[in-house]
């Protein structure tokens, strides 16, 4: 069975329906872009799979585990969320915690709830904080650990937001239009980082409009209009080759189909 | 009366406003936060009753919730409480106004607890929902995302209302004298009355201009200390 296997998943707000029965699984250390435009559901599925919004009905199984088992209470859902991790848009970072203290803040409260916390108490906060560096190392902003959100740029920011999540090793990592708030002289840095994410056991969701980055990291495309999966298949196929007429129309936006 | 003696005449007063004071902030601040998540509840009857009462408690002159409270259990009830206080207190530890300070506290408690209520309640709603996202895709809990990641930024933006609301508290403590409570303005009146002195009612503003300064250093000071982040 697939890592991830997302069957006809469902949503509605209001009288809105906006997933309409979304079916796709990713194999272990896959990378799926999500391309379409805004209001086609991308998002929605990215905070359902997230579980920011509960989900109207069909399955979600990370390794083999049903995750919309009906047990939805705060415990349960938070249980479930660790599945997942979730870059946004607008970063979100804590603006009072220095970065270093923005990657090490969740790992940190999960460790204060384990029983051995208080006996090696030292060792465990240590730990953690080593982590947080190679993790900042890794996105390239090791010499910024103690300064402020405020203080970054819109990029090192939401390469800050990309440590933060990978702190707490996620199956799989969502990234909802990482780069979408960003300066278009920001968003290589950041595009650079995921990149270098891919490895055989991280999967990895991407909500993109980087139509170049989808083509050449993506392993799986995914075209989303009105709430469904228009099209899907290897980045050759639905760039180079798509079958649907509304895929067609979404990529004639953007003049790269040629070459 | 030398100069000296109606200083401390008046800062006799003046414990009683600063009595006033402390007690209706280290009161009326953390009541106005349960308030604050009343008016901010999914629940709408709860809703509603807190709008109600921070409707009327805003709507009404302070001065008159004074009376109010402290004239309502004895014109409904027939009991006078505060008045009984005052005569318990007096007699057994030669305190006097125990009743109706306390009567004012109440009175200022509450009010204040809902104008806080409301600085709060404006603060708590102004953060953005993606800083609770972000600490609930971290797997933390409700309560862990308000105290560690939400709380501080509230603090951060409800700093300038706030020493607004507590400079007004402490000017506010001279309604106190509605009920006779010797705060600074009545013992000050009681030295025109008695004593045909009129300046010293002029002279207490000395008093409130130095502790207003005082406050407004320490309040400015917690400013600072919070402009290190922004958001």
């Amino acid at each position: 069975m697939a890592h991830l296997v997302v069957e006809n998943l469902t949503k509605t707000f209001g009288t809105l329906k906006v997933l309409k029965g979304v079916d796709f699984s990713l194999e272990k250390g896959e990378v799926l872009a999500i391309i379409g435009s805004s209001g086609s559901g991308k998002t929605t599925l990215l905070r359902c799979l997230n579980f920011l919004e509960t989900a109207d009905g069909g399955q979600i199984t990370v390794s083999g585990r049903p995750l919309l088992d009906g047990y939805n209470n705060d415990e349960d859902i938070r249980k479930k969320r660790l599945n997942f991790g979730l870059v946004f848009q607008s970063f979100n970072l804590f603006p009072q915690y220095s970065v270093l203290e923005n990657v090490c803040l969740a790992p940190e409260l999960h460790a204060q709830e384990k029983p051995d916390f208080k006996a090696n108490k030292a060792a465990i906060l240590a730990d953690i904080r080593k982590n947080g560096m190679e993790l900042l190392e890794k996105v390239g902003l090791a010499d910024k650990a103690d300064a402020y959100p405020c203080q970054l740029s819109g990029g090192q920011q939401q390469r800050v937001a990309i440590a933060r999540a990978l702190a707490l090793s996620p199956e799989i990592l969502c990234f909802d239009e990482p780069t979408s708030a960003l300066d278009p002289n920001l968003t290589g840095e950041v595009l650079r980082v995921i990149r270098s994410l891919k490895t055989s056991d991280r999967t990895m969701i991407v909500v993109t409009h980087e139509m170049d980055f989808a083509r050449k990291v993506a392993d799986k495309v995914i075209f989303m209009a009105n709430g469904i999966i228009e099209e899907e298949g290897t980045p050759e196929q639905v760039f180079g080759n798509p079958q649907s007429e509304l895929t067609k129309a979404f990529l004639t936006g953007f003049d790269f189909t040629e070459d | 009366m030398t100069f000296l003696e109606v200083t401390a005449f008046l800062l006799d007063g003046f414990k009683i406003s600063l009595l006033i004071f402390a007690v209706t902030l280290l009161c009326g601040a953390p009541l106005g936060l349960p308030i604050a998540f009343c008016s901010m509840s999914k629940f709408k009857p709860l809703k509603a009753l807190s709008k109600v009462i921070v409707w009327i408690v805003r709507g009404v002159p302070l001065m008159l919730q004074i009376f109010i409270i402290y004239y309502v259990p004895g014109l409904l009830f027939d009991f006078p409480l505060f008045s009984k206080i005052d005569i318990f207190m007096l007699i057994n530890y030669g305190i006097e106004d125990a009743g109706r300070i306390v009567a004012v506290l109440i009175a200022f408690t509450i009010n204040y607890a809902c104008y806080f209520s409301e600085i709060y309640r404006g603060g708590i709603e102004s953060i953005s929902r993606g800083q609770y996202e972000a600490g609930y895709v971290l797997g933390l809990t409700q309560s862990q995302v308000f105290r560690k990641i939400v709380l501080k930024q509230v603090v951060k933006r409800i700093v300038p209302p706030m020493s607004n609301e507590i400079i007004t508290l402490i000017k506010d403590t001279a309604l106190a004298n509605c009920i006779m409570v010797a705060e600074i303005i009545k013992q000050a009146k009681e030295l025109a009355a008695t004593d045909a002195m009129v300046w010293p009612l002029f002279y207490t503003g000395v008093f409130y201009l130095i502790f207003v300064g005082i406050l407004t250093i320490l309040l400015s000071k917690l400013e600072k200390k919070l402009s290190y982040f922004r958001g």
